[in-house]
């Protein structure tokens, strides 16, 4: 900017920016359909809402995932456009289909009507819980349609995110992903006093985490004169300014991405949130804002702060290590399906920023597989969670599922499945990711991180494998929770998590491939 | 490195006296007005300065809540608030910018429009 000012003509020499509307087109599908979704809002009556925005969905996913295909065999290496604010590379088209794929499948268990009567969305947000009215709506068959285009808001903001090639552009793509996910949070049909305060909790923590942004943001401009991440790989370079700037600016800066991406000791929201929010919105969550997240750590590291890792590496093995451990020993304390996901979804943080800083190309490659592995496994993994219910809704307290395989063999079965995958076993995607990953570390000297992290997958592999055997091995309880038969949506999501993670753990190799096709243009 | 920073904040030292100045102002005027002032009862004294009305008592019925639609006018006024932070300098800068920035500038009001519609279509705008 003051480089900018400082030209001769200063503002005068303004010029519009090359906008290239093809490449951001998947970007802008999104965006435009978020629109449209607030207008059937606005202007249809409410029985039309929920199967015009059903529709309006599908067909965004269809022309954003198509006009993301063309794009793929067009453009071998990619672009920046927008004055080089946005960079449509390789990783980040990488990334968008991820998003695509997974925010399909979340979007399908958001607008299922079936497994929980009308949808797991409260009919009338304002009602005050725990009042006469609140227990009357719970009986209704209507629900907020408004998480439709708060969705695709939160989805495009997560786009954004991972293709941003500017910390500005960065920031405004959080506030967009995440205004609407604190508000989705608050959304439930059920126990909606747990779902208000997740609400709550999530956007006053993540509100800290914005300014944590907002401030290293701030003095890296102070350190490099200019918001870009090329610029400020640049001026790493140069030894004549203040590291003081840098290293306060790059901490505050990961801060905030560390805490969007629910790393180690910025995880403390994590298992309330994912407790309260209704699940598909866990489902949304901890699969498309992990995945958005980490695309950003993984570009902000690798395009601007390479040249400097040699000065904050070992603070992210610590963060990496402080990571791991909460999160396999604290899962195994837990009681609760949801927040025991939670707490693993934690844990695999700390592997995926085992990836990240593995600053070669091997180390993009795999954690950008890895995402794609632990999305689709956790997609599906909450979507199982939905189906079991008592009276009251989920079924969620561990106690609940004890013997559930006798119930119901097939969703034990699944379930089983996706807790393998979870805990890495051969023959699932998480053993691959968990390979790949491991053995870029390894390239790049990272040992005995690689020890922690093997340690900390058999411990988190305990509270896995304890949950299969409470559903194999015990008797059920005789008042236990019943299994609903899921509607076509959550079936259809469930198997899509599924298919993924069985395809992704025997026949890896094309998304390997596509991985690592390319690195960041920048 | 040290003296170089030294010379780059060199300016700013002026600023930072002030506002050790405006502290210690603050501070020494707290802490010594209970000492040397004289005190004499006065009910005005301890109602809300010029706040607007008593916010007490609160109603009964209700928890002590007040219309919802105070936030919501807050919220619409920052909506358009907004607006206008970016309309402004656009207005200034319309000739240089041309038809690209009038486009633009079209798309961002269009786009803050179907907040608009929203909020009217679902009585937002409704007083009673």
């Amino acid at each position: 900017m003051i480089s900018f000012l400082a030209q001769p003509g200063g503002l005068d020499a303004l010029q519009a920016p090359e906008i290239d509307y093809w490449a951001m087109a998947p970007l802008l599908i999104v965006l435009g359909a978020a629109c449209v979704g607030v207008l059937v809002e606005a202007f249809l009556a409410k029985p039309q809402r929920w199967p015009v925005q059903v529709i309006l969905t599908v067909l965004t996913f269809a022309f954003a995932g198509l006009t993301l295909g063309l794009r793929l065999t067009k453009d071998p290496k990619g672009l920046t456009t927008v004055a080089g604010a946005l960079s449509i590379d390789r990783p980040a088209l990488f990334l968008w289909g991820t998003l695509l794929a997974l925010g399909f499948g979340a979007m399908l268990m958001i607008a299922d009507r079936s497994v929980e009567p009308g949808g797991s969305f409260v009919a009338s947000a304002a009602i005050r819980p725990g009042t006469i009215q609140d227990r009357a709506q719970a009986g209704q068959h209507g629900m907020q349609t408004e998480v439709f285009p708060l969705a695709l808001f939160a989805l495009a903001g997560m786009m954004t995110f991972v293709a941003a090639n500017d910390l500005l552009t960065m920031f405004i793509a959080l506030e967009v992903m995440s205004l609407p996910l604190y508000l989705m949070c608050g959304l439930a049909r059920r126990r909606r006093l747990i779902s208000q305060e997740a609400a709550l909790k999530y956007f006053l923590l993540g509100a800290f985490a914005s300014a944590f942004f907002l401030y290293g943001l701030a003095l890296l401009y102070g350190y490099a004169q200019s918001v870009k991440l090329a610029d400020i790989a640049e001026a790493t370079g140069g030894t004549d300014r203040s590291d003081t700037l840098l290293y306060a600016g790059f901490g505050l800066l990961l801060v905030g991405l560390l805490f969007k991406a629910s790393v180690g000791p910025f995880h403390t929201w994590t298992p309330d949130v994912y407790q309260g929010a209704p699940t598909p919105v866990t489902a949304f969550m901890g699969a498309c804002t992990k995945v958005a997240a980490f695309g950003a750590i993984l570009r902000v590291l690798q395009v601007a702060f390479k040249a400097s890792s040699w000065e904050w590496e070992y603070v992210l093995w610590a963060v990496a290590i402080v990571s791991m451990a909460i999160g396999a020993i604290l899962g195994i304390t837990q009681t609760d399906v949801k927040r025991m996901i939670a707490y693993s979804s934690i844990a695999h943080a700390g592997f995926l920023l085992l990836g990240s800083i593995a600053l070669n190309h091997d180390g993009l490659s795999s954690t950008l597989f890895y995402l794609l592995t632990y999305g689709f496994t956790t997609l599906a993994a909450f979507g199982v969670v939905s189906l079991v219910r008592n009276a009251d809704g989920e079924a969620t307290h561990l106690s609940q599922w004890a013997g559930l395989a006798k119930r119901s063999p097939l969703v034990a079965a699944v379930f089983s499945f996706l807790l393998l995958a979870l805990a890495g076993i051969p023959l699932t995607s998480g053993f691959i990711g968990k390979f790949v990953v491991f053995r870029a570390a390894l390239a790049e000297g990272m040992g005995p991180l690689v020890v922690v992290a093997l340690i900390a997958s058999a411990v988190a592999a305990f509270f896995y494998l304890r949950v299969i055997v409470l559903m194999y091995f015990s008797e059920p309880a005789a008042d236990g929770p019943a299994v609903s038969v899921p509607g076509a949506f959550t079936t259809a999501a469930i198997t899509l998590g599924v298919v993924v993670t069985l395809l992704l753990g025997v026949l890896p190799g094309f998304a390997l491939d596509w991985a690592g096709a390319a690195g960041f243009v920048f | 490195m040290a003296w170089k920073e030294g010379i780059v904040l060199q300016p700013y030292l002026p600023l930072l006296l002030m506002f050790v100045l405006a502290a210690g102002f603050a501070v020494f005027s707290v802490t010594a007005a209970p000492y040397i002032g004289p005190r004499r009862y006065n009910r005005a004294k301890l109602d809300a300065y010029e706040c607007g009305i008593e916010p007490s008592p609160q109603p009964v019925v209700g928890g002590g809540r007040m219309p919802v639609a105070y936030y919501l006018t807050a919220m619409l006024f920052i909506l358009f608030d907004i607006e206008m932070v970016f309309l402004y300098p656009f207005a200034v800068k319309a000739d240089d910018l041309g038809l690209f920035g009038l486009v633009e500038i079209v798309l961002f009001i269009v786009s803050v429009g179907f907040a608009y519609a929203y909020v009217w279509r679902r009585g937002g705008l409704d007083w009673n």
